[in-house]
């Protein structure tokens, strides 16, 4: 067994636990049942609480919020897997960064909702719960854009440096409201967040947004308005890389050395010694690491640290050299004494290109596995992740994806986003979809129609018969026999459909009529799924033709269903006493050759073995019948006989 | 497709009703309503979609359709009508038929009666499926095969159907004043007549055939002898219920049951259909007919079954798009409303030119254009 990856935080279970008791445990699909058992370490053994406690490790599944993100990432899901492979990828790198972003978008619609909610919320504890789901939503939204610039994207030197400047700029968003503010109050060079203002947006590149806070001041101060004059062409003629422009990598990096050279210059010659926040400036376009380690709090995070450190020393940077800087940024930020939190790590991962790190990180870090289990599939799509496969089970999409649409199949109403998700792991979604959709709660027929399409769709055909199966023994225990029989006939299930002819057989033996005739004169060709439903189809017609005085055909029916053994042995009887009454008729209905057939038939029957349970009253009852029927035959078969030998004249 | 807006509303829908616009006014409508299922605790919602003049500059409605107020509801919500301005209906699979009142201007919607355990076995609940008003009596059907008939305004039933069916009756829709359509598991529709005291129905159709379970069923909103239905196997069939036991037309319209089908009630050349299989398909007949040229000819000397094809230059104006049973491409048009394959579309409403439609993605689309 490998060893764990980081100690697990023991979980309070309230009311459980006390008086030394051991507790037991049984896992569920989504949850876990805690009981308390009789067992005591020491004291006697006494019954302990009744109670089972239903642990859950996901609420965020419960939330209805996060609902949507489940819903949208869904249809985005599905989109992805559509994309043909005959393609090469390289043509496919567009459309898989829209779909990355729309991923993001769906985070970030749902973080506002949240942040909204928790502003109007008066609840105390939903509004904390809204804020914690912000601030993890947050974090996901930052390693995901992350991984788009580096894995998905793989921006190539020079525009690499650009998308981090992006990805750095879109989380640091307090930047723009003080700018505004600054901008907008009455004198904004007298603003105490004026310097501020200026620098973040020097460390963050936007070189004329900076300009044209700076240039407030210039025309303020005339005296040094050659000092600001000097600053603002230094900001102006920083050169920015242009990736659809005919400059060379190698071009721009001669230029950008100039340009580093000249600030450089102005620091020795002690240009900006007046203005010592314009002297700060100079230092950080310089790239001094000192200079940008006092911004700490204008930074606030290593990584903005990186990437502000990597625009002024190194803006050409190439994707393998990335980790380096990014330790050390990592290290000179957060001091030695700090210790990095799990977010600091994952991002650390990326830096270093190592997939499987951040993959395994965010697996432990969320409760989750949503995040990871869409950025696999998506990071597979693009074929990054080498076919790493597991001790167990398949390789790690696969794995992760199945976690995932496991999780969302235990919620009583996400259950049909899952069947997506399994039917897109070819290795084992089949089988946790077989297992899991017997399990669906099936309280409504509309919703046992819906399971069923999923399972005829997918050939499942065991699930179909089982679910079926399930329904019509429902409607059979509620004397629902039309549904019944509209269930086995949709599951082919000849041996519930001969259960229910059985059934109506027996009522008609009790009640001396047919109920549901609505059902039986209208069959169809169902009636062909079970013989013995073939049987009651025909007998019910039977009836009906000799409710319409169609005695001839009604004749032949009967005998043609006791002479091509469609009809049971335990209704012969029953069946010849209907034969009855067309013997009496004034007129002879059944011909000699019938009236042989029947008494043939009559005579199987009593050759049979006797019921060992019957009584002597019914035995009496018996040879009763069958002497009248012998009767009847016997006299038919004179009128029969005298009537077909007369000659019509 | 651009006029179409989707909101995500974290409940499965089962149903989407438009309430209605006052006839007098030419208003579009704004407000509708929706029903959930399968969620431990499901909800009656009312909405609202905005200024019908307010558009941005490129001409889109982009106004996303707001919550007003929503009130609890025990059990699935299987079926929701509009009884008037201020009353919905609904069908609950605890059985239950619930009557809730809106408050003016929407402000919060409450459950005023509810005539619990309407649909019942002796053991347990039956699911009430489907439920038509036409104000004030209501007629309700269910998975236990009664067809009950109530007023808004009594706490009794007026009438039970018992044994009506023995099967489920999945739908139901008035053809008169005092008849009603039900349609069941196994494939059959029956004529019940209120004036009659038997509890036998007045007459019964079905296909020969297999007897495929039907979902939905609709009346033609100016004949009402027209009638529509879709089935488990996604056929729409539309019926002549005077002629008999055939269907004018059987189209094959989806690949999966046909939860709903609905003419559109002021242009009735419009239909719409909504299946499992993800897709809403806006059928229109591009013939041009008329229907009361139809009723001056009488139907009985143009009886097409539905193999013909019509002769080139036939006047065929004469006759029903519907009832001509020819659905070659000249006669019937269908087009897809929603832009991409969702989860299945289980309810759709129309009225005017707004179609509201809402799937088991947990999403309600907005159409406020429609070409009718």
């Amino acid at each position: 067994m490998e060893e764990v990856d980081v100690e697990p935080s023991p979980t309070l279970i309230p009311g459980a636990g006390f008086h030394q008791r051991h507790l037991g445990f049984e896992w569920g699909p989504g949850d876990l049942l805690v009981y308390e058992t009789n067992y005591k370490l020491q004291g006697s053994k006494s019954a302990g609480s009744p109670f089972v406690h239903i642990v859950r490790k996901d609420e965020d599944i419960c939330s209805p919020i996060l609902r949507k993100l489940f819903n949208e990432s869904h249809l985005i899901f599905v989109g992805l897997q559509k994309i043909k492979e005959d393609v090469p990828s390289k043509n496919k790198k567009p459309q898989f960064v829209s779909i990355s972003k729309n991923y993001r978008s769906v985070i970030r619609a749902c973080m506002e909702e949240l942040q909204q909610n928790a502003v109007l919320t008066q609840d105390g504890s939903l509004a904390s719960q809204y804020g914690d789901q912000v601030s993890i939503l947050l974090a996901i939204e930052l390693i995901w854009n992350l991984c788009e610039v580096l894995f998905i994207d793989a921006a190539p030197a020079g525009s690499l440096l650009l998308h981090l400047l992006d990805w750095v700029r879109l989380h640091k968003s307090d930047v723009d409201t003080r700018a505004r503010e600054v901008l907008q109050s009455d004198s904004p060079t007298r603003h105490q967040s004026y310097w501020d203002v200026v620098i973040s947006l020097v460390l963050q590149g936007r070189m004329d947004e900076a300009r044209q806070v700076l240039s407030k001041q210039a025309s303020l101060r005339a005296e040094s308005s050659s000092v600001f004059r000097r600053m603002d062409v230094l900001l102006q003629t920083m050169p920015i890389f242009n990736p659809t422009g005919t400059q060379t990598l190698t071009e721009f990096d001669v230029k950008w050395r100039n340009w580093h050279e000249e600030c450089d210059r102005s620091l020795q010659d002690n240009t900006f010694a007046s203005n010592r926040h314009l002297e700060t400036i100079c230092k950080i376009l310089v790239g001094d690491e000192d200079a940008l380690l006092e911004q700490k709090e204008l930074l606030s995070t290593w990584y903005h640290f990186l990437v502000s450190r990597l625009l002024f020393t190194h803006p050409t940077i190439k994707p393998p050299d990335l980790h380096y800087y990014a330790q050390s940024s990592m290290n000179m930020f957060l001091g030695p004494r700090a210790s990095p939190e799990p977010l600091d790590i994952i991002l650390l991962s990326a830096f270093e290109f190592d997939l499987h790190q951040v993959i395994k990180d965010c697996s432990i870090a969320l409760n989750n596995w949503w995040f990871v289990a869409h950025l696999t599939d998506l990071l597979d799509h693009c074929k990054l992740l080498q076919s790493h496969n597991l001790h167990f089970g398949s390789n790690l999409r696969e794995f992760l994806v199945l976690e995932y649409a496991s999780g969302l199949f235990t919620h009583h109403s996400l259950w049909q986003l899952a069947v997506d998700y399994f039917d897109h792991c070819p290795e084992f979604g089949r089988v946790y979809l077989e297992l899991q959709i017997e399990r669906v709660p099936l309280d409504t027929e509309r919703k046992a129609i819906k399971v069923l399409r999923i399972c005829e769709d997918r050939q499942m055909s065991e699930q179909v018969r089982s679910i079926c199966k399930i329904m019509a023994k429902r409607a059979l225990r509620n004397n629902r026999l039309g549904s019944a029989l509209s269930w086995s006939i949709r599951a082919k299930d000849a041996a519930f459909a001969t259960l229910i002819s059985e059934r109506f057989l027996q009522d008609y033996s009790n009640k001396g009529s047919f109920t549901d005739l609505d059902l039986l004169d209208n069959l169809g060709p169902a009636m062909l799924l079970s013989d013995r439903l073939t049987f009651l189809g025909k007998y019910r017609e039977f009836h009906r033709l000799y409710g319409e005085k169609r005695f001839s055909e009604a004749a032949k029916l009967l005998l043609s269903l006791m002479t091509a053994k469609i009809a049971p042995r335990s209704l012969w009887m029953t069946l010849l006493t209907d034969a009855l009454p067309l013997l009496e008729q004034k007129e002879v209905i059944f011909s000699v050759d019938q009236t042989y057939e029947l008494m043939s038939c009559l005579e199987e029957l009593n050759s049979g073995t006797k019921e060992p349970n019957q009584t002597d009253q019914d035995e009496d009852i018996e040879s009763t019948k069958t002497e009248l029927l012998r009767l009847s035959l016997a006299r038919n078969l004179a009128m029969a006989i005298v009537k077909e030998g007369t000659i019509e004249t | 497709m651009d006029c179409i807006n989707a909101k995500y509303i974290s409940q499965k829908i089962s149903k989407t009703r438009w309430r209605p616009v006052s006839s007098a006014s030419l208003q579009q409508p704004d407000v509708f309503a929706t029903g959930s299922w399968d969620n431990e605790n499901n909800k009656v919602s009312i909405w609202s979609v905005g200024d019908h003049g307010v558009s941005n500059i490129d001409g889109e409605f982009d106004e996303e359709p707001q919550l007003l107020c929503d009130s609890q509801h025990e059990g699935d919500v299987l079926d929701l009508q509009f009884l008037d301005q201020d009353r919905l209906v609904s069908a609950s699979s605890s059985g239950a038929v619930m009557i809730f009142k809106l408050q003016t201007d929407c402000q919060a919607v409450s459950l005023a009666h509810v005539w619990k355990r309407a649909h019942q076995y002796s053991c347990d609940n039956a699911p009430c499926t489907a439920i038509v008003c036409r104000s004030p009596e209501i007629v309700s059907v269910g998975e236990d095969g009664r067809v009950i008939l109530y007023k808004a305004d009594q706490t009794e039933v007026v009438r039970v159907i018992e044994n009506a069916d023995s099967s489920t009756i999945h739908a139901v829709t008035f053809l008169r004043t005092t008849e009603v359509l039900t349609v069941n598991s196994i494939g059959q529709l029956k004529m019940w007549d209120f004036r009659q005291q038997s509890d036998s129905p007045a007459q019964i159709l079905s296909l020969t055939g297999d007897r495929v379970p039907l979902h939905c069923v609709d009346k033609h909103p100016n004949q009402q002898h027209i009638v529509a239905t879709g089935g488990q196997d996604g056929m729409l069939c539309i019926w002549d219920v005077r002629q008999g036991n055939t269907p004018f037309s059987l189209i094959e319209a989806h690949s999966a049951e046909m939860w709903e089908v609905h003419f559109h009630p002021s242009n009735p050349n419009h239909l719409f259909t909504c299946s499992e299989d993800g897709s809403l398909l806006h059928w229109e007949t591009t013939s041009g007919s008329d229907m009361s040229t139809l009723l001056q000819r009488g139907w009985n000397s143009r009886v097409i079954s539905h193999s013909a094809v019509p002769q080139a230059g036939e006047n065929d104006s004469v006759v029903s798009a519907w009832l001509a049973g020819d659905s070659s491409k000249s006669r019937l048009e269908a087009t897809h409303m929603l832009p991409s394959q969702t989860l299945s579309v289980n309810s759709l409403d129309v009225l005017e030119q707004c179609l509201v439609c809402g799937t088991d993605g947990e999403a309600v689309y907005i159409h406020r254009q429609l070409p009718v």
